[in-house]
């Protein structure tokens, strides 16, 4: 009885420190960079963020600022938006490590690297 | 009637304030009339007839941003303008960008509106012309019937070959216009037969010279083009893109950009990117469309008169 007693003590005391270290980690996150959503802005003819170094498993999402449409293309095709007219937006998730050199189709002169590295 | 007579004819033709580059050809010679020095420059006499075409460009149909709302309504004051001329051009060349995102319903009522013309006209894609999910293929269906490749082809007016090449397909990354191999080396056949005399006009989206490269404003292999037209005796190369007037003349090759139909852009360099430039609505028309370049053909060449334009 007292040893059942004790484990049901220690069994919760333990939940209670794993819920303790998982908000620590969460807390970890978020003054780091968020892993799952990184944003690149597409202004005065230029990607915001020339090179972006991200986590596997990153999210990046591109946006046109401008008033003149752009597009997000790979150079070895691994992603290739539609056209984004002012406002669009074009996500691609990059799961593996690896370095992805882009650029718009429509001015060839902007180009942008993303760089994945655990 | 003679010659003057007819010149001045169409100089008060060319009394509208608009949108469009207007060319003549006098006995096989080039000339290109603007307004202003036109009217000063000395008179060509000649027995023949001549003859003229329009150039438009940019139309960027679909356009609805500062500092033009409605690029439609530019773009039929442009056509308007065109039929409104006395003397009828026998054709318009459109210089690319007719589109604003290469949608149906862009094309469809650029085609309608030049339709109203009455009148053959000759195409080039721009960029904005290459963004269905077939990379350019509603263009060339629509607009680009008998050419090869991305959309070039040549045909003959007149004594005068002129030449439609595309330099905005398969663009490269860091790059700027593109003509590649294929077209090249169809150009080397097409200007193979011809005689060095022959007058050639070559008409293409993106400047076949570097206006400014930090923009891209300019054609990577533009200078393999220019080398096989080197030997010819009066070249005029056509662009737009670049919505304002450039222009300049090496050797025997005189290059000249048009004005758009829909917003200008800035001057290379003089803004943090090209993108239009928002002018007051009533300074737009003043920057849209009419060329104030004059070429008038000397002893032995073409040469290049500039002009300004004060409307």
């Amino acid at each position: 009885m007292t040893r059942a007693f004790g484990m049901v003590t220690f069994q919760a005391f333990s939940l209670l420190a794993a819920a303790f270290a998982m908000t620590i980690v969460a807390d970890d996150v978020k003054a780091a960079p968020p892993p799952q959503a990184q944003l690149v802005h597409i202004g005065n003819f230029t990607f915001n963020q020339a090179t972006l170094t991200v986590r596997p498993g990153t999210t990046v999402t591109w946006v046109n600022d401008d008033d003149i449409p752009h597009t997000v293309v790979a150079q070895g095709l691994a992603f290739k938006s539609k056209v984004l007219d002012t406002g669009d937006r074009f996500s691609f998730t990059f799961a593996k490590a690896g370095q992805f050199g882009y650029f718009c189709s429509l001015h060839p002169h902007m180009t942008g690297t993303i760089v994945v590295k655990a | 009637m003679n010659p003057e007579n007819d010149r001045r004819d169409f100089l008060k033709c060319m009394a509208w304030a608009g949108t469009g580059a207007l060319f003549a050809f006098n006995g096989g010679i080039t000339s290109s009339l603007g307004l202003d020095s036109a009217i000063a420059a000395p008179l060509l006499r000649s027995a023949s007839k001549p003859f003229t075409f329009v150039q438009l460009s940019d139309s960027h149909i679909g356009f609805n941003k500062p500092p033009n709302a409605d690029a439609r309504a530019t773009f039929r004051e442009a056509i308007a303008k065109v039929k409104a001329l006395p003397n009828q051009p026998d054709f318009v060349i459109h210089t690319g960008d007719v589109s604003q995102l290469s949608r149906d319903e862009e094309f469809d009522d650029a085609d309608q509106m030049l339709k109203e013309l009455g009148l053959p006209v000759f195409f080039v894609p721009g960029e904005h012309d290459m963004l269905d999910p077939d990379g350019g293929k509603a263009f060339l269906k629509r607009f680009g019937k008998g050419s090869m490749g991305a959309g070039w082809y040549s045909f003959d007016h007149r004594g005068v070959h002129f030449i439609a090449l595309v330099n905005v397909a398969d663009l490269k990354p860091g790059g700027m216009g593109n003509l590649g191999a294929e077209q090249l080396k169809w150009l080397k056949a097409d200007l193979a037969a011809r005689h060095s005399s022959t007058p050639i006009v070559v008409f293409a989206h993106i400047p076949l010279w570097t206006v400014y490269e930090a923009w891209g404003w300019g054609t990577d292999d533009a200078a393999e083009a220019l080398k096989l037209l080197a030997r010819f005796g009066s070249v005029t190369i056509l662009n737009g893109h670049i919505h304002q007037i450039t222009q300049k003349v090496e050797g025997h090759i005189a290059f000249h950009t048009a004005r758009s139909t829909a917003f200008p852009q800035p001057a290379p360099g003089t803004a943090p990117s090209p993108g239009p430039l928002k002018v007051p609505p009533e300074q737009l028309h003043s920057m849209l469309g009419i060329t104030d370049a004059v070429f008038v053909r000397g002893h032995d060449r073409v040469a290049l008169i500039d002009s300004t334009l004060t409307a």
